[in-house]
């Protein structure tokens, strides 16, 4: 939906490892102009993110309408089933949106949030079993709760880089799924907590369908939580969060607080999860610690990493993944005979066979190849029409997207 | 107490084998391993296919530990080398998606049914003077295993050519190279070393769990923790990190105010106190970062 504004990695960055920036003074001005260059949507038109209405909003707006349209038009024609799946893409859309902007923008990672959606969703189900608050409000205290985990999970991990937030939220991840059985008083122990799901509202009709409201709602939500995103991208904080990325010593000489970048970061990604989580148990009607296993998790870095880093289409096609993958390896397995063993195995060796030969090969994801492709082909009707612009349009923004996702400059420069 | 020392000391023993295997590849190649859990589990259900096979226990062991290090030193090989350049992120995404990987395989050559691994030593608790206590023999056997192979290893990094050659592919990869040291081979070893201490860790813990696809994932937090709070780069730190969390998580687990099932939190909680207050781990020098 936002292809043309997510794209982040600036077309100059090389692909093997930079020479080090040895305490030269345009080095910092450089690196900073690169930023943002790669952030502003439009080189060839400064001054086009101006004003309170600039651009990248406006269009943002345009196609989060038509994303809307598009989806009440298959909510409409589509069953009860379907419907009920397309909430769950929504809910795994927002889910995988956060990973991808943590991941691809701020170059950390979080291997659990699934666990973290499980947070969202247990605050959302204590929320609704424990308060009147209207559903708007829930939806906006779960990511809240969700966010709080993520400040202080971020706040320990954040003072070292990649790995130790990994094996920090992997410990999450692995651990929360045991807490509801500590506490089965208030969190439902391992039968969980069932909620009331939101009923369509009367001006629909009586025999409107719940599936399609929950539908919309989560739909909504996500088209929301995508347009958010999509503009704190390209604010002041999406360029701090890829000039930590790329460079942290850069980045704090140029003034960027890099721990508080990070936790930043973290956190949002927290309650997009967390929002992401409430959508879910709203969709299903019940949160139970079964839900939020650390496969989840799994399926999650493997949709955003599929989808591809940073991308919020990409987000869009990993949440479809997570929900329709499932199926098509039962319905595989089905069609040539495997025994249970293999088809309750086939999604999850499929995701760690991609995440594999993904980051090997392919580090761009789905979005990657299509903005490779688009490249490639608009590079092609250029030469056909003017041989001479051919050159000037392969450097657009955007080129090297796919080959670059995540080959920013070494994040530990100085280890021996 | 004394039982849950004793307990603690076990189990401490098996996260601080996992935590040195995790340690091992830090020190060679600067990734951290989260598919080594995973390649443990593959290895202690090949130890169970030999035994089941009609093997003795003694060939399961071996046929295991053999398999590790020829399993690490392939994985170095084919899928983490052409990582080793990119950034750190890309050698996480890799080694989670090969955890995966494994364990989706293990789930559909052995079945989703927890099995258990027969162990050559009783787990029953030993009779001292007439009263049992918590340390069987398997525990005698535990512990002594992880003692013998952490000695094998210091004497291998301090006292041999080889252990000289791979600390300095580990240090200064250009100079070594200048110097004649062959660094990609030292990697590779360096894996297949870390992999069969991985091995260890899970041929030894699959008694006291059931063997299952994911047996690894919490002695794998647990040995992440252990490594993190004796400092990654130090395998003395991670030693004595893995009995220390050993004897932790069995004093909170013994307490009946935290059940078993907050276990795991525990070691999050725990890891994320070492790493605000000391986050290059208790055993681990100040290191500068430089430009």
């Amino acid at each position: 939906m936002t292809s043309e504004d997510v794209r982040e990695q600036p077309a100059s960055r090389p692909t093997e490892r930079p020479v080090r920036p040895v305490a030269e003074p345009g080095v910092v001005g450089g690196l900073l102009r690169r930023a943002a260059t790669a952030a502003s949507p439009t080189p060839r038109r400064p001054g086009a993110r101006r004003g309170l209405l600039g651009q990248p909003l406006v269009r943002h707006l345009v196609f989060a309408i038509g994303g809307l349209a598009i989806i009440y038009v298959i909510t409409q024609s589509v069953s009860s089933f379907d419907n009920f799946q397309i909430a769950q893409i929504g809910a795994y859309v927002v889910a995988v949106a956060g990973l991808s902007v943590l991941t691809g923008l701020n170059g950390q990672i979080s291997l659990g949030h699934g666990a973290v959606m499980g947070i969202g969703a247990y605050a959302a189900a204590l929320l609704m079993l424990h308060t009147g608050f209207p559903l708007l409000v829930v939806l906006l205290l779960a990511p809240a709760a969700a966010g709080l985990a993520g400040l202080v999970i971020g706040l320990g991990a954040a003072r070292l880089r990649g790995p130790y937030l990994a094996g920090a939220t992997l410990a999450l991840a692995v651990g929360l799924p045991g807490v509801p059985y500590r506490w089965p008083g208030a969190l439902g122990g391992g039968t969980g907590l069932s909620i009331t799901q939101p009923t369509p509202p009367s001006f629909l009709g009586s025999n409107f369908d719940p599936q399609e409201w929950i539908a919309w709602i989560c739909a909504l939500a996500a088209v929301i939580t995508l347009i958010i995103l999509a503009n704190l991208i390209r604010s002041r904080f999406g360029r701090s969060f890829r000039t930590v990325r790329d460079d942290e010593i850069v980045a704090s000489l140029a003034g960027i607080h890099v721990a508080r970048t990070q936790v930043l970061a973290f956190v949002v990604s927290a309650a997009c999860a967390g929002l992401g989580g409430a959508l879910l148990a709203l969709s299903t009607g019940t949160v139970n610690p079964l839900g939020f296993p650390l496969s989840l998790s799994i399926a999650l870095v493997a949709a955003a990493v599929v989808g591809g880093l940073g991308s919020l289409t990409g987000a869009i096609w990993g949440g479809i993944l997570v929900v329709y993958l499932p199926q098509w390896a039962t319905s595989v397995s089905n069609d040539f005979g495997f025994s249970k063993a293999v088809s309750s195995n086939l999604a999850f060796g499929f995701y760690g066979l991609v995440l594999i030969v993904v980051m090997l090969t392919f580090p761009g994801g789905i979005q990657g190849g299509v903005r490779r492709l688009w490249n490639a082909l608009r590079a092609l009707v250029a030469r056909r029409s003017s041989p001479a612009a051919a050159g000037l349009h392969g450097n657009g923004p955007g080129q090297g997207a796919a080959s670059a996702a995540l080959d920013p400059a070494p994040h530990e420069m100085g280890e021996q | 107490m004394l039982t849950q020392t004793l307990n603690g000391i076990s189990s401490g023993a098996i996260y601080a084998s996992v935590a040195l295997g995790l340690v091992l590849i830090w020190r060679a190649t600067r990734v951290v391993n989260f598919a080594a859990g995973g390649m443990a589990m593959i290895c202690a259900f090949i130890a169970f296919s030999v035994i089941n096979g009609g093997g003795s226990y003694w060939l399961g062991f071996l046929v295991a530990l053999a398999s590790g290090l020829v399993g690490g030193a392939v994985v170095e090989r084919v899928i983490i080398r052409p990582v080793e350049s990119k950034p750190p992120l890309n050698a996480v995404i890799v080694t989670f998606g090969l955890l995966i990987l494994l364990e989706a395989i293990a789930g559909m050559i052995w079945g989703e049914n927890s099995r258990a691994l027969p162990s050559h030593f009783s787990i029953r608790g030993l009779q001292v003077g007439g009263t049992t206590i918590a340390l069987s023999p398997f525990d005698v056997f535990v512990i002594s295993s992880v003692v013998v192979v952490t000695i094998l290893l210091a004497v291998l990094f301090r006292a041999t050519n080889v252990g000289l050659r791979m600390r300095a592919a580990a240090f200064q990869p250009e100079v070594a190279r200048l110097l004649g040291v062959r660094v990609g081979r030292m990697l590779t070893l360096g894996w297949a070393l870390a992999s069969l201490v991985g091995a260890l860790a899970g041929v030894l813990v699959a008694p006291k769990v059931f063997l299952s696809p994911n047996m690894m994932d919490a002695p794998l937090v647990y040995g992440f923790t252990a490594a993190v709070i004796g400092g990654l780069d130090s395998p003395v730190g991670a030693v004595v990190g893995g009995v220390a969390l050993g004897l932790v998580t069995s004093y909170v687990g013994g307490w009946s105010t935290f059940g078993p099932s907050l276990e795991v939190m525990g070691a999050l909680v725990l890891l994320v106190g070492v790493l605000m207050v000391r986050p290059e781990g208790l055993f681990s020098g100040i290191k500068p970062r430089r430009v």
